[in-house]
C-alpha cells in the first residue's frame, strides 16, 4: 500500500458567523464595516420585512394575494445578501425571494401583482436589475453565469447573484450553472438558503454530501458556509464574494437558516414533517431579529421605539401597496396575446382580432 | 454571388451579423476552436474572437442558461444545440424561459436567442441524432421555427433569424449540408421569418412541405407529370411556425386538392396543423380531403432500414394518386 494522497477528502468546515444567537460579537476579524445608521437600517429592514411577511400570510389567507412563500425565520439571508450588493448587480431570485426583489428596487405593489397572477407584476423597471421570480428550480441558476457574462462582456464592475434553496442544489442545473461560471471565471454569486427542508424534504435526505458549500469544489468555485441567521455574517460573505467575483471568482454561498412558516400558502402543513422542539428552537433561540436586536441595544442604537416603528410602517407599506395593486386594471385576452411577440404574426393577429370582437359566438 | 452549400451559407449568415453587430455572440460544444461538428462556424472564432465565438462546457442546460441570462443583459446569442436529440436537457431553458420572457416581463425583458441545430434522416447517424422534433416547439406559444431547405433561404432566414427580437428555433437538415449548393448573394439580405415560397408552379395538386422534403417532393413532382401528365405545385414552408396560411390558401384555391409531407413522424406535427388550417380557411375550395405522406408513428429508424421509414418520392406520388383519385 502506498502512502499516495489519491482520495478527495473535505476538511470539516464551521459556518462564520460573528455573532451568537444571544447578540455577542464571536467574530472581530469578519465585522462588516457598516455605519450606526446603516446598522439600524439593517434591523429597520429586517422588522419591517416580518411585518410584511405576517400582514402578506394573512392577504394570502383572505384571497387578496395569490401564490406565496413566506419568509419570516430567513430575513437575515436574504436582506443581508441584499444589502451587500450594489444597486446594479443582478439578482435572479426563486420565488421565495421576494424580499430580496422589493429591497432591490421592485416596487412592492408589482411584487403583489406578480402573486395575484397579474402580468404587470412582471414589468420589471428600465434601472431595477432583477429577474423575475423563478419557479423552476435550478432555471435561473444557469441563467446567473449568463447574466454575469453579459455584466462582463459589458465592462460593468457588477455582480449577478443568484438564490435557490437546500433542495435547489441537488438539481442538474445547480451544479451547471456554478461550473460555466468557474470555467468562464464569471462574476457571479451562487446563495444557497438552506433553510433545512425542500417543502416537506429534510436537508439529510437532499444529499450525501457533508455541507451544500462542499459542492462548489467539484466546480472549481469559493465555497463557504454562514451562518444565515445572522445578518451581519451574511453581509461579510456577500462582500467578501463580491470581491472575488469582480476578480472572476465565482462563490457559492450557503446559508443555513430556517423557515418558520409553511412552505407556501396552499395547504403546506409543517407539522407533518418537523417537530415542535426544532420548531421552537429555530424561532425562540435563534430567530435572526432576536440575535441582531440584541447586538444592537448593547449598543444603544435599538429600542422599542424604533421596533414599533419599522414593524408599523411594513403593515402600513403593504396596506397601502395591495390597495394600489388592487386598482390595476384588469388584463385582457387580446393584450396577452400582443405580448407573445415583438410583431405578432397572422395567426396571432387573426386571435387579436377574434378576441377583441368578443371572441366565441 | 458566390455557389454555397448549406452549411457555408449558414456560416456566411452567422458571419454578416457578428461583423454588423458586436451584441451577436455565438457559442455552444465544439464551435469555437474546431469550428464545430460540421465545420459550420469553422474559422469565425478567429475572425471574431474568444469572447465572440466560443466554446461551452458539455451541458445544455448550461448552453441555455448561458443564453437566456445575455439576453437578460442585451446580448444576441446564438447558441448551438450539437445535434437535435439533446435539445431535451436545453427544453427548460427553450421552452420555459426563452419563450416566454417576453410575455411573464409585459415586454419588460426579451429572449432574441437563435437556438441552431442540425437534425434530419438519411444520413444514417447514430440515434438521437437526427430526429424530427419540430413538432414540439409548434405547440411552444413564443418561439419561431426556421428549416430553410436551399443555401439561398438558409443564409437569409439565419440573419432573419439573429435580427429577430424573439427566439428562434432554427433547425438545418443534416442531409442538406453539403448535398446541394446554390447561389447565394455576398454581404447582407434577408429572408423573411413566416413567408412561404412556391417552389413549383402546377395546377392539378399542392404539395406542401419543408426541409429536405421539399427536394423528395420535386423529384415526385416531375415523376407524376411524367407517369401522369398532372402538373403539381409545390411549397416550400420554410418556416413552420408560424405557418404562412395564405401563400397555401392561394395555392389550393387554384389546384383544389393537397397532400402534406413531412419527415417527422405522422402524428400530430407541421403537417397536422398545417390540415388544420386548411380546414378552417378553405375546405369549400377542396376536392378532396388533404393527405399526409409522413414517417411511421414508431421511434426514429434504425440506420438498416432508415431509407424506408423516410418518405420516398414513391409514397409521395401515391399521396398524390389518392388525391387526385378521390
Amino acid at each position: 500500500m502506498s502512502n499516495q494522497n489519491y482520495e478527495v477528502k473535505i476538511d470539516s468546515i464551521e459556518p462564520l458567523q460573528v455573532l451568537s444567537p444571544s447578540g455577542e460579537i464571536v467574530n472581530e476579524a469578519m465585522l462588516p464595516k457598516l455605519s450606526d445608521e446603516e446598522l439600524k437600517e439593517l434591523m429597520r429592514r429586517m422588522v419591517f420585512t416580518r411585518a410584511w411577511d405576517k400582514r402578506a400570510v394573512s392577504l394570502a389567507r383572505q384571497g387578496r394575494l395569490g401564490f406565496y412563500a413566506p419568509v419570516s425565520g430567513q430575513e437575515a439571508s436574504m436582506i443581508g445578501s441584499e444589502y451587500a450588493l450594489d444597486k446594479e448587480d443582478f439578482i435572479l431570485p426563486g420565488y421565495r425571494d421576494m424580499p430580496q426583489l422589493v429591497w432591490h428596487g421592485l416596487p412592492m405593489y408589482q411584487a403583489f401583482l406578480y402573486s395575484r397572477g397579474h402580468q404587470h407584476g412582471g414589468q420589471v423597471p428600465a434601472d431595477v436589475h432583477v429577474a423575475l421570480p423563478q419557479i423552476i428550480i435550478g432555471a435561473q441558476i444557469v441563467q446567473a453565469s449568463g447574466v454575469a457574462m453579459g455584466l462582463k462582456l459589458n465592462g460593468k464592475k457588477n455582480v449577478a447573484i443568484t438564490y435557490t434553496g437546500d433542495g435547489g442544489s441537488s438539481q442538474g442545473d445547480f451544479y451547471e450553472g456554478m461550473n460555466f461560471a468557474g470555467a468562464f471565471q464569471l462574476p457571479a454569486i451562487f446563495f444557497v438558503q438552506n433553510n433545512q427542508y425542500a417543502i416537506s424534504t429534510p436537508r439529510s435526505k437532499q444529499t450525501a454530501a457533508a455541507t451544500i458549500a462542499q459542492k462548489a469544489v467539484a466546480a472549481g468555485i469559493r465555497g463557504v458556509q454562514v451562518d444565515g441567521n445572522d445578518v451581519l455574517a451574511v453581509v461579510a460573505a456577500v462582500r467578501e464574494a463580491r470581491e472575488h467575483a469582480l476578480e472572476g471568482r465565482p462563490t457559492l454561498i450557503e446559508a443555513i437558516t430556517y423557515r418558520f412558516g409553511p412552505h407556501s400558502m396552499s395547504g403546506d402543513d409543517p407539522s407533518k414533517y418537523r417537530t415542535k422542539e426544532e420548531q421552537t428552537e429555530w424561532e425562540q433561540i435563534r430567530d435572526p431579529l432576536v440575535r441582531f436586536r440584541n447586538y444592537l441595544q448593547a449598543k444603544g442604537l435599538w429600542n422599542e421605539e424604533l421596533e414599533n416603528q419599522a414593524a408599523e410602517e411594513g403593515k402600513e407599506t403593504v396596506n397601502a401597496e395591495i390597495k394600489r395593486a388592487e386598482t390595476v386594471d384588469k388584463m385582457t385576452i387580446p393584450g396577452l396575446l400582443e405580448s407573445m411577440f415583438e410583431v405578432p404574426p397572422v395567426h396571432i393577429r387573426e386571435q387579436i382580432e377574434f378576441y377583441s370582437a368578443g371572441g366565441e359566438k | 454571388m458566390a455557389n454555397m452549400t448549406m452549411i457555408q451559407a449558414i456560416q456566411d449568415g452567422m458571419r454578416v451579423e457578428l461583423a454588423r453587430d458586436p451584441k451577436v455572440l455565438l457559442f455552444g460544444e465544439d464551435v469555437g476552436h474546431v469550428g464545430g461538428v460540421f465545420r459550420a462556424t469553422e474559422g469565425l472564432q478567429k475572425e471574431f474572437g474568444e469572447h465572440r465565438v466560443f466554446d461551452t462546457p458539455l451541458a445544455e442546460s448550461g448552453i441555455g442558461g448561458l443564453a437566456t441570462g445575455l439576453a437578460l443583459q442585451g446580448f444576441r446569442p446564438i447558441a448551438e444545440i450539437q445535434f437535435i436529440g439533446f435539445v431535451f436537457e436545453i427544453m427548460d431553458q427553450i421552452v420555459s424561459q426563452a419563450a416566454r420572457m417576453r410575455y411573464r416581463s409585459g415586454g419588460a425583458y426579451q429572449a432574441p436567442i437563435v437556438f441552431r441545430t442540425p437534425f434530419g434522416g438519411g444520413v444514417k447517424a447514430a440515434e438521437l441524432h437526427t430526429d424530427s422534433l419540430e413538432g414540439l416547439f409548434l405547440q411552444t406559444p413564443g418561439i419561431k421555427v426556421v428549416i430553410p431547405s436551399n443555401p439561398y433561404d438558409a443564409k437569409g432566414l439565419m440573419i432573419s433569424a439573429i435580427r429577430d427580437n424573439d427566439p428562434v428555433f432554427f433547425m438545418e437538415h443534416l442531409k442538406l449540408y453539403r448535398s446541394i449548393k446554390g447561389e447565394v448573394p455576398e454581404g447582407e439580405y434577408t429572408v423573411p421569418i413566416g413567408k412561404a415560397n412556391v417552389v413549383r408552379e402546377g395546377k392539378h395538386a399542392t404539395i406542401i412541405t419543408y426541409g429536405a422534403m421539399v427536394h423528395t417532393s420535386l423529384i415526385a413532382a416531375e415523376e407524376i407529370e411524367k407517369s401522369r401528365g398532372v402538373s403539381v405545385e409545390v411549397i416550400d414552408l420554410r418556416t413552420i411556425s408560424p405557418i404562412d396560411i395564405d401563400t397555401i390558401v392561394e395555392s389550393i384555391k387554384k389546384t383544389n386538392r393537397a397532400i402534406v409531407v413531412q419527415e417527422a413522424q405522422k402524428t400530430a406535427g407541421a403537417a397536422a396543423e398545417v390540415i388544420a388550417q386548411i380546414n378552417e380557411k378553405a375546405i369549400l375550395h377542396l376536392e378532396a380531403p388533404v393527405l399526409r405522406v409522413a414517417a411511421p408513428d414508431t421511434v426514429f429508424a434504425f440506420g438498416q432500414i432508415e431509407d424506408e421509414w423516410l418518405p420516398t418520392p414513391q409514397r409521395i406520388v401515391d399521396g398524390l394518386n389518392q388525391v387526385l383519385d378521390f
